[in-house]
């Protein structure tokens, strides 16, 4: 990929902008206009946080399932395999997958959410 | 159709106040996505009357809708404010005389909605440690309000909730290892049934007008309003979604549950038990990310175009960090 301009830092430059004009406007839109400029935060996260978090995410879910394969195929037979009832809150290791997967999905999306105690 | 609300709120001002009354200070206050909030002023010879206009800005069917007509809501309103319950004045109700649409007009209460504000403002250091067991409070004339002639509300259990939002949820084709389990946790252990009372049903941090002396002033937002489990209006109060940023005080960011629970019991309430709030709670934050997630599909869909919609959808997360905690501790 380029690197002169990062992808990262052409969303942290539209974030900046936003930040910039945001003063100006009325109420409403200065309101979305921090929405926006947190939606480019999000991006920028996600381009430079994004893939460690998936590989982190497959490990442990590969962990519980007892075999590999890529994010989205373990993410599917997790799902399907919770909802039938083969894994449950007693199941060994599947907590600690999910809670390795909610964090780092969290610091992506709100890092400054301060979660349940 | 696109409505003119300056224009309708100055036909109004003329029916509200009498003539040579005008509208002054309309202006759209930020947050709701498919309601509109207008603060306004009546000025005429009568003085200055403070106002707040809610109108619904977005098509509306009562029969498929979760919540309930505004025509409704206001009756709602003032049926608790006959019991006693801390709510705005309704000043009135609109028609279609007024070309505003769905909408009615309350006279507005001072103080702060904002939640951050509530558990961070130190305007509030003072009263803050009362909040808890006021809001617990403040549910019990709501709880004991009999429905108004001619309103009738949906009833909501667990094992109904449940069921529903796993369908919104199976709908939206979203695969979260968290919501499952979720799921699956709580359908094992539903609390026993109760006589179903009248629930505000959004009763969170965020709906309620707090006085930085007095504190609760007003319990606003009243859309979602159903009968139900008690507990569940409890419940949403602790949901961490409405703590804004402090979890350590579980009841609405300000609070502990032994002083809501207390302040219930206090006002004549019939008592609750813990374990049931900490039920809805997990239950409240389980629906918030199912709500987040169909916010996010009614901007896919492009019913909604604000990027206020898929920045909601990012939400989720928040509710999975909270739901793997609680499922961690256990209820």
């Amino acid at each position: 990929m380029i690197t002169h301009p990062k992808t990262e830092e052409l969303a942290e430059s539209v974030a900046l902008w936003i930040e910039q004009i945001r003063p100006s406007l009325d109420p409403r839109n200065a309101f979305l206009a921090r929405v926006a400029a947190n939606a480019m935060a999000t991006i920028r996260r996600e381009l430079t946080d994004g893939p460690a978090a998936e590989a982190r995410a497959t490990t442990a879910m590969a962990g519980v399932l007892g075999h590999d394969g890529d994010f989205a195929a373990l993410n599917a037979e997790l799902c399907d395999r919770i909802r039938a009832g083969e894994l449950t809150v007693e199941t060994p290791g599947l907590l600690a997958a999910l809670r390795v997967m909610a964090m780092d999905q969290l610091a992506i999306d709100q890092p400054s959410y301060k979660h349940e105690v | 159709m696109e409505v003119d609300v300056r224009q309708g709120l100055s036909q109004l001002a003329v029916r509200l106040g009498g003539e040579g009354a005008a509208v002054a200070d309309a202006q759209r206050l930020s947050g709701g996505a498919s309601m509109e909030t207008w603060a306004f002023a009546l000025t005429g010879p009568g003085g200055r009357e403070d106002l707040i206009l809610r109108r619904r800005s977005a098509p509306f069917d009562e029969e498929t809708a979760r919540s309930v007509s505004l025509r409704t809501e206001a009756a709602l309103i003032q049926a608790t404010a006959a019991n006693g319950a801390k709510v705005p004045i309704v000043r009135h109700v609109c028609d279609d005389a007024d070309g505003l649409g769905e909408a009615y007009v309350m006279r507005r209460v001072a103080g702060e909605t904002l939640g951050k504000k509530i558990v961070s403002d130190p305007r509030f250091d003072a009263i803050r440690p009362a909040l808890a067991r006021q809001c617990g409070e403040a549910l019990v004339p709501i709880h004991r309000t009999a429905l108004p002639a001619g309103v009738s509300l949906k009833t909501a259990d667990a094992a109904a909730d449940l069921d529903r939002y796993e369908e919104v949820y199976r709908a939206t084709g979203a695969q979260r290892p968290v919501l499952e389990l979720a799921f699956q946790y709580l359908r094992k252990r539903i609390p026993e049934p109760v006589e179903p009372v009248l629930l505000h049903g959004d009763f969170r941090n965020g709906n309620i007008m707090f006085d930085p002396e007095t504190g609760v002033a007003a319990v606003l937002d009243w859309e979602l309003a159903h009968l139900g489990d008690p507990a569940e209006d409890m419940g949403w109060i602790c949901t961490n979604s409405w703590r804004f940023g402090r979890p350590d005080r579980p009841v609405g960011g300000f609070g502990d549950y032994a002083d809501l629970l207390a302040g219930y019991a206090a006002a004549g309430g019939k008592p609750i038990e813990l374990s049931r709030v900490r039920f809805w709670q997990m239950l409240g934050s389980l629906r918030w990310g199912v709500m987040c997630l169909t916010m996010y599909l009614s901007w896919a869909s492009g019913v909604e175009k604000s990027v206020e919609r898929p920045m909601i959808g990012r939400r989720v997360s928040e509710t999975e960090a909270d739901l793997v905690v609680l499922l961690e501790q256990g209820l």
